[in-house]
């Protein structure tokens, strides 16, 4: 099996650039499904603009991004494989939390619809904030109506940009079983933070970036503090 | 996944916000009323006769209202970073243009809608067939224009001076459409033969076919990063 098929996704050579600065240097990753890579680096290390480049909102200045074998630039279907999950919540304040995930089923394409949302509604506990808008909604509240919009199409790739920032400890709490759950279903995860340990339990791979290069990708290992050690050096090396 | 069925969505969905708050409706309807009321007021009534102003007013006041009316077009889309949210689905881009066309389109002929009788109102206009043959200028006239907002509202939303920005872009290429509707216009409140508009039709017609088809095709390169 080539190693493209193989791969769930297939970041090749990838670099990036905003006028004189280098964002991402040739950046190469092969991520597999089952995988949940935390995606590691200081401020300025290209984490967000790789994870907007493989979502398909930036186009690589070189380079390919492959989500299943399908080139995310070329073919736009290929999206249909990915969901992203930011600090931002892609939602619509003025709109119910039940509108603002039919229009994204309706985005997506997706058949029956009423039952998808419903399903969704229930899964994270959104029920009793349906019929509101989200312009009344706690962080917390938004956060799930943000991973069930990211998740509704049951995307086998999903991409998580600092989902943390500005959860509490329950929350933050919920969305690690979630990023758990979506491991156990055979699905692979790529975890943008600056902070291993928010994700640290259950991540199966650590990428660290720095300067726009891949410094450091390894199984994770046990020990955390061991890790914070190792990453340290690699970043400023 | 169909083109047109996300296009829906996304038109559905603008139209939907807008009428839950409607102050960009009500604020660009305003804006048309104010724009009509100071030319009636500010002219010589005994110099200059509202025959002599009122297609000029019409199309000066239907292009300014819907610079109003498009500058709200991708502003909805920033909050929360709404507009990756649309960029994610598995459809090409010009989804997005299609939606953001129709959804503006609807909401500059809403505003033309209450504008034009108070122009008609306004400027003494004698009810005849004639306006019905504006209304069919006033519906050719702003495809074009609201194609070409489209576009540019797309591109200004990235800025930080969007509001700004948007009518200095805008403005030079409403010149053509607004220049046509007004000659346009002027023949049929003067009663002059058919045969005298088909040029200027013909030129709004041109106008939106080769806009809307330069906006479509230039879209994805507009909203990609």
């Amino acid at each position: 099996m080539s190693e493209a098929v193989a791969s769930l996704l297939l970041v090749r050579g990838v670099a990036r650039t905003f006028g004189r600065l280098h964002a991402l240097r040739g950046v190469d990753l092969a991520v597999a499904a089952g995988e949940v890579v935390l995606l590691l680096g200081p401020n300025g290390a290209g984490k967000s603009t790789l994870l907007r480049v493989v979502a398909g909102l930036a186009r690589p200045t070189k380079g390919s991004v492959r989500v299943a074998g399908r080139d995310v630039h070329a073919e736009p279907s290929s999206r249909s494989a990915l969901g992203l999950l930011s600090h931002q919540s892609f939602l619509y304040d003025d709109l119910t939390a039940r509108e603002n995930l039919r229009f994204a089923a309706a985005l997506h394409g997706l058949n029956g619809v009423d039952s998808l949302v419903e399903d969704a509604i229930e899964a994270m506990g959104l029920a009793r904030f349906a019929d509101r808008p989200v312009a009344g909604f706690s962080r917390g509240t938004q956060q799930r109506l943000a991973i069930a919009r990211a998740t509704l199409h049951q995307p086998s790739l999903l991409l998580l940009d600092e989902p943390f920032t500005g959860l509490d400890a329950h929350s933050a709490g919920e969305l690690r079983s979630r990023i758990a759950a979506e491991r156990a279903a055979g699905r692979a995860v790529v975890c943008v933070t600056h902070e291993p340990g928010e994700a640290w339990l259950p991540a199966t791979r650590v990428v660290a970036l720095a300067g726009g290069r891949v410094v450091l990708d390894q199984p994770r290992p046990d020990s955390l503090e061991e890790f914070r050690v190792a990453y340290g050096r690699a970043v400023a090396a | 996944m169909s083109v047109w069925r996300a296009a829906r969505a996304i038109a559905a969905k603008d139209l939907r916000i807008e009428w839950r708050h409607k102050t960009a409706l009500l604020t660009a309807t305003l804006f048309a009323v104010l724009v009509l009321l100071v030319f009636v007021f500010s002219r010589d009534p005994a110099s200059v006769p509202l025959a002599s102003i009122a297609p000029s007013v019409l199309w000066v006041t239907l292009a300014l209202s819907a610079l109003v009316a498009l500058n709200r077009a991708f502003l909805l889309e920033r909050e929360h970073a709404a507009l990756d949210g649309i960029l994610l689905a598995p459809v090409p881009r010009q989804a997005l243009f299609w939606g953001k066309l129709l959804s503006n389109l609807a909401f500059v002929l809403t505003v033309q809608a209450v504008a034009f009788p108070l122009w008609v109102l306004f400027f003494n206009i004698t009810p005849t067939g004639a306006l019905l043959a504006i209304v069919v200028v006033v519906l050719l006239a702003s495809v074009g224009f609201t194609a070409v907002g489209t576009l540019f509202s797309a591109m200004a939303v990235r800025t930080r001076f969007a509001e700004l920005l948007l009518p200095v872009l805008m403005l030079p290429f409403m010149i053509p459409p607004v220049f046509a509707a007004s000659e346009a216009t002027m023949r049929l409140l003067a009663g002059r033969p058919i045969g005298e508009l088909w040029g200027w039709l013909r030129l709004l017609a041109l106008y939106d076919v080769v806009f809307v088809v330069l906006a479509n095709l230039l879209f994805p390169a507009v909203v990609d990063e």
